[in-house]
């Protein structure tokens, strides 16, 4: 099945409670997927700052001490981008005053074998396998203030239950993707975008669409033209949500097989797979509460 | 806080003005649904706090009012068999499925696949209905006050659909029986389904639905439809079909 759960806080004054709000969603959906889980979170003081480009990597042993690898990473970048690593629960974020390219080239001469789940200045990637709550609390997701905040607990059926194969994908600066479904056609895709240079990581159906919507956004799609034109190349039943430095974005296939439920008020907009995910947001009772239509893009920006 | 009454102190506890008020903030489902199994006719339940939660109000088989109050999960009401759920909210995926007979009212909207497989009773949603409302329906009645979803009354087979607003593509699709009323636009119609005329019967047919339903809107603006029963036999021509 899957759960989704993401937040965008319009009303920054609720920015210190993004953590326990997400915490709460995704506490009521782990039933739907309770074998492993990612989260996202965006300007999340602490983890991410601006100006600074922030790598998520996989796993909280890279092969060596935290000392180690961040004066590796820090020996190929320029004197002043001050390289700092710091652990949280099972990942290790690496941040630079740089760009992301030069902070991956540096981080993948330091530590080869690193998987990288997450970039950009805005958003920190965080993955594991295991019981979404007990990885959540393990990355301490209840105190963390923030923007944004994307979960998903995966229930696997198109790869393998491994933490790479975790959800939300990010595979472009602060690009996010989750994805409730499975696609038919992720094969045909993932051919075609390798013809056209593009890299994969792993072998999850999802990284299709999440490369597939990078490579868009590099053309110059906008998000809801990146994700109308993957409704039109990717077959199957999903619900997906998109988030970017400032946007999120939700699409259902056009079939709809799959569920959805958003609550917008003046201070947020939350999307759940089950309405149950958001009966304990702040003044749900009011909100404009709605199902996505089938094959319609629903965008928001901050 | 938990207010369940114990099922053997019902009589007791349980008059018809007090409904027996269920906190599912403190309580769990299935002890709702099990007191809900030992109830009594003619009492009047009220489940605070159901939190979109699934399965409440399944499998009731006594002739008893149950009031949920806010918004309900999965499956809400599902294997109805007498008296009367009012949700007082929205109703997830699966509302009312396979109802046998008294019925079900949503104030606000359900999710896909309402009143699926209903083979009596009705089922009233106030607000909009998603995908597939009606699906291999089976004698049930439907008014929807809203617009509903697509694949709607999909392989229908007997009971009437009454849809207020507008409804999406691929209505009434491969249709055996059952007579769908739609006030506002049709998407598309599915494979075997037609518009009917609307005769005197029919007009007296939709005004005691909709005035079943609490409604108020006028018979003559809706249209009929149904199958052109062209899926019933075997055709020679498509035998290279198969």
């Amino acid at each position: 099945m899957c759960g989704i759960a993401a937040l965008q806080l319009r009303n920054p004054s609720l920015h210190p409670k993004m953590g326990s709000l997400l915490s709460s969603m995704l506490c009521q959906i782990v039933d739907r997927g309770p074998d492993s889980a990612g989260l996202a979170v965006y300007n999340t003081p602490g983890l991410l700052s601006p100006g600074r480009s922030t790598l998520s990597l996989l796993g909280r042993d890279q092969g060596m001490t935290t000392a180690a690898l961040t004066a590796g990473v820090a020996a190929l970048l320029p004197s002043d981008a001050a390289a700092a690593v710091q652990v949280v629960g099972d990942t290790t974020l690496v941040g630079a005053a740089v760009g992301t390219d030069l902070l991956v080239k540096a981080v993948t001469e330091t530590v080869p074998a690193a998987t990288i789940i997450g970039r950009g200045e805005h958003v920190a990637v965080m993955k594991s396998v295991g019981h979404p709550m007990e990885i959540a609390a393990h990355h301490g997701l209840e105190a963390m203030a923030g923007s944004q905040g994307l979960s998903h607990t995966r229930m696997a059926t198109e790869s393998a239950v491994t933490a790479g194969g975790s959800h939300p994908f990010s595979v472009a600066d602060d690009l996010c993707l989750v994805h409730n479904g499975s696609f038919s056609n992720h094969a045909t895709v993932r051919r075609n975008l390798k013809r056209e240079g593009v890299v994969f990581d792993s072998e999850n159906d999802t990284e299709v669409g999440a490369r597939y919507v990078a490579s868009r956004l590099q053309q110059g799609d906008t998000l809801e033209e990146a994700l109308v034109n993957l409704g039109n190349v990717l077959d199957g039943f999903y619900t997906l949500v998109v988030t970017t430095a400032d946007s999120m974005a939700v699409v259902r296939d056009p079939i709809a097989c799959k569920p959805a439920i958003i609550a917008e008020t003046e201070d947020y907009v939350a999307m759940a797979s089950e309405y149950r995910a958001l009966a304990g947001l702040p003044g749900i009772d009011n909100a404009r509460i709605f199902e996505p239509e089938p094959g319609k893009v629903y965008t928001w920006s901050l | 806080m938990v207010t369940l009454t114990a099922p053997e102190s019902l009589e007791t506890a349980v008059t018809a003005e007090a409904p027996t008020v269920v906190d599912l903030s403190g309580s769990p489902v299935r002890s709702l649904n099990q007191a809900l199994h030992n109830a009594a006719d003619g009492q009047s339940w009220t489940v605070a706090n159901p939190g979109g939660k699934h399965s409440l109000a399944v499998g009731i088989n006594a002739d008893v009012s149950v009031t949920i109050d806010g918004h309900a999960g999965y499956y809400a009401a599902g294997m109805h068999q007498k008296g009367t759920v009012t949700v007082n909210g929205n109703a997830g995926v699966g509302l009312a499925e396979n109802i046998m007979s008294g019925s079900v009212h949503v104030k606000g909207d359900a999710s896909q696949s309402a009143a699926a497989t209903g083979h009596g009773g009705l089922v009233v949603i106030d607000g909009n209905a998603g995908a597939r409302c009606g699906i291999s329906m089976k004698g049930v009645d439907i008014v929807v006050g809203g617009n509903i979803g697509h694949m709607s009354a999909f392989m229908a087979q007997a009971g009437r659909l009454v849809v207020c607003g507008d409804a999406g593509d691929a209505l009434g699709d491969s249709i055996y029986e059952a007579r769908i009323y739609v006030k506002g636009t049709v998407a598309s119609l599915g494979a075997d389904c037609v518009e009917k005329p609307l005769r005197e019967e029919h007009i007296a047919e939709l005004a005691e639905l909709l005035a079943a339903a609490g409604r108020t809107d006028n018979p003559a603006d809706f249209k009929r439809y149904g199958s052109a029963r062209n899926l019933y036999h075997f055709h020679v021509d498509n035998s290279t079909a198969y």
